[in-house]
């Protein structure tokens, strides 16, 4: 334990882009979102005339794109850190001097795949939840001379349970869900010479074109886009609304005992255990 | 005595390249055994081997344990130097303490800042930003504070000037070496380290060719300068190797009795690079 508890932060350590690639997008949002804020009381007023499923959608507007905004960010960078994980210390060197440390393959490489897994669904939470009580602050200092708009924003935002709805959302689309695809970039990563990029997208693709040209059908590709933009799981029961907005009935239940989350997690043990396979056998690049 | 290192009859192929050809290799505890070899001989494979970082066939056991199936224990009593490329160069001076303190449970962080101190290496420094002396010097400085039975240098002072290579193999001798503990080095500045060994293991093509004890190294070889007048003569005794040397012959014997030779020149002890050639030194 003391020793996975080390790997985290030598991987926190190394990769600060973990953290600031999310804190640096929030802050640019966060500037972008000050700029017409005096145009606020105004949207407040229009939105106000709305039914309240429009309502809301319009108040909670800017904190759903941030929202978003850093998820994108959080997929991006979970893709780049899993793909450099294992093969960075290969190809500089220092994986001999780690392995040179009584530390076991198997929790240096689940302490590399708990970054994508926990590690960054959590500090998007956090960074999100700051970034979106400051808009709230923000926002609620703009409309003070009027407080029944001010009830509307926080009404409209209702930040506990957005807030918790995000958590979960990050829990199991982006970490649980997601696992097989980052599973996959770290096995790559420890088993590619060169050209990890490469290595990593080139068979998928291959496969999906294959089987188009084979059966001509595109099972593996609708597998891989639905599996990339969590369509088709069972974490919530109204599709196609955004999954922070409070009225989201969320079916966790449903979703652990779903086939596909359970087959992802068996292809992610998978690729970990080859991870880690390859980690002990391969040597310095 | 007891065995630290023992291997048996490795091999191990890379393509169509034999690195390891029945290799065979003991070293004792208390030790200070030198493994020396031209480029390409296998001895970083073999090294490799002992550590588990590399498997092989044939028989390998350190410290009474199998290095691949057991490396992580071993690790805790084992220490290593690959060279002096290999520490992360990212990571500051005092996060490398503090991992190294987290992780190795014979790891004494006092020790290893003590060592520290006496060198410029600053703590807030990133090793990209030190010169190649200086991640010698914090690597060693890390070594030297892991109480280990057995420390494993390969190629150590590769590229580092004179003056921090004879203050690497001084720090050793003087502040980590006792006769507990046991080391194995790999090098080819091997002037630098001869007086430092108390065995010699030479490695060609992947085989032992040449295993020796300096004591015994000291009463069973004698180098012989001789006058041209006494070439013949020596020449009699069939000594190992002849070269010219400043208009004489130089003549490396072995078990040849030093009374005897003494007629003949000059004789002295042959260093280990003198010992190298000669075994070594045939057509490759």
């Amino acid at each position: 334990m003391n020793n996975a508890w080390w790997q985290i932060r030598r991987e926190l350590w190394e990769n600060r882009s973990l953290y600031l690639a999310p804190i640096g997008a929030c802050c640019v949002f966060l500037l972008a979102f000050v700029v017409p804020l005096s145009r606020l009381p105004r949207t407040i007023r229009e939105a106000a005339a709305l039914d309240p499923l429009h309502q809301r959608a319009a108040i909670a507007f800017p904190y759903d794109i941030l929202g978003g905004l850093l998820m994108g960010v959080l997929m991006l960078v979970g893709a780049f850190y899993c793909l450099d994980a294992l093969y960075g210390e290969r190809r500089d060197r220092s994986m001999l001097f780690w392995k040179s440390l009584p530390v076991p393959d198997l929790t240096a490489v689940l302490a590399k795949a708990s970054i994508p897994i926990l590690f960054l669904p959590l500090v998007t939470w956090i960074v999100t939840l700051a970034a979106w009580i400051v808009m709230l602050v923000m926002s609620t200092l703009v409309l003070s001379p009027h407080p029944a708009n001010v009830a509307l924003l926080w009404q409209g935002v209702a930040i506990g349970p957005r807030s918790l709805l995000l958590l979960y959302h990050l829990l199991t689309v982006h970490s649980l869900y997601l696992a097989p695809i980052y599973g996959w970039l770290l096995l790559v990563s420890a088993w590619a010479r060169r050209a990890t990029f490469v290595w990593a997208f080139v068979p998928p693709v291959a496969i999906a074109s294959m089987e188009r040209l084979a059966f001509g059908t595109t099972f593996f590709a609708h597998l891989l886009l639905d599996r990339l933009g969590g369509n088709g799981m069972d974490a919530v029961v109204a599709h196609g609304t955004f999954p922070m907005d409070p009225h989201t009935h969320v079916t966790p239940i449903r979703f652990l005992l779903s086939p596909g989350l359970l087959g992802g997690l068996v292809i992610f043990s998978l690729c970990v255990m080859a991870a880690v396979r390859l980690r002990r056998d391969r040597s310095a690049i | 005595m007891t065995a630290t290192v023992e291997a048996k009859a490795l091999r191990k192929t890379f393509g169509s390249t034999v690195a390891l050809d029945g290799f065979d290799l003991r070293v004792d505890e208390g030790r200070i055994v030198g493994l020396i070899g031209p480029n390409g001989a296998g001895k970083t494979t073999a090294l490799n081997a002992i550590l588990g970082l590399l498997r092989c066939e044939g028989d390998v056991r350190v410290l009474d344990r199998d290095p691949w199936s057991e490396r992580e224990r071993l690790m805790q009593e084992v220490c290593f130097i690959a060279d002096v490329a290999i520490l992360p160069r990212w990571i500051r001076v005092s996060q490398l303490l503090d991992y190294v303190a987290g992780v190795h449970p014979r790891f004494d962080r006092a020790k290893s800042e003590s060592f520290l101190a006496k060198t410029t290496i600053k703590r807030t420094s990133r090793v990209r930003e030190l010169s190649k002396g200086m991640v010698t010097q914090l690597h060693l400085a890390i070594v030297m504070a892991i109480d280990a039975r057995l420390l494993v240098l390969d190629e150590p002072t590769l590229g580092l000037d004179i003056l921090f290579r004879k203050q690497f193999y001084d720090s050793l001798l003087n502040d980590y070496f006792d006769h507990s503990r046991t080391i194995l080095v790999s090098t080819h500045q091997v002037e630098e380290i001869e007086h430092v060994l108390t065995d010699v293991v030479f490695i060609d093509r992947g085989r032992r060719v040449f295993e020796c004890s300096m004591d015994e190294l000291e009463s069973r070889y004698a180098e012989v300068m001789v006058k041209p007048e006494n070439a013949e003569a020596a020449r009699a005794l069939k000594p190992m190797q002849e070269r010219q040397l400043l208009g004489r012959t130089a003549f490396l014997f072995e078990g040849a009795s030093r009374q005897q030779l003494a007629a003949l020149g000059e004789v002295r002890t042959p260093s280990i690079a003198d010992l190298f050639v000669a075994v070594l030194g045939g057509p490759r």
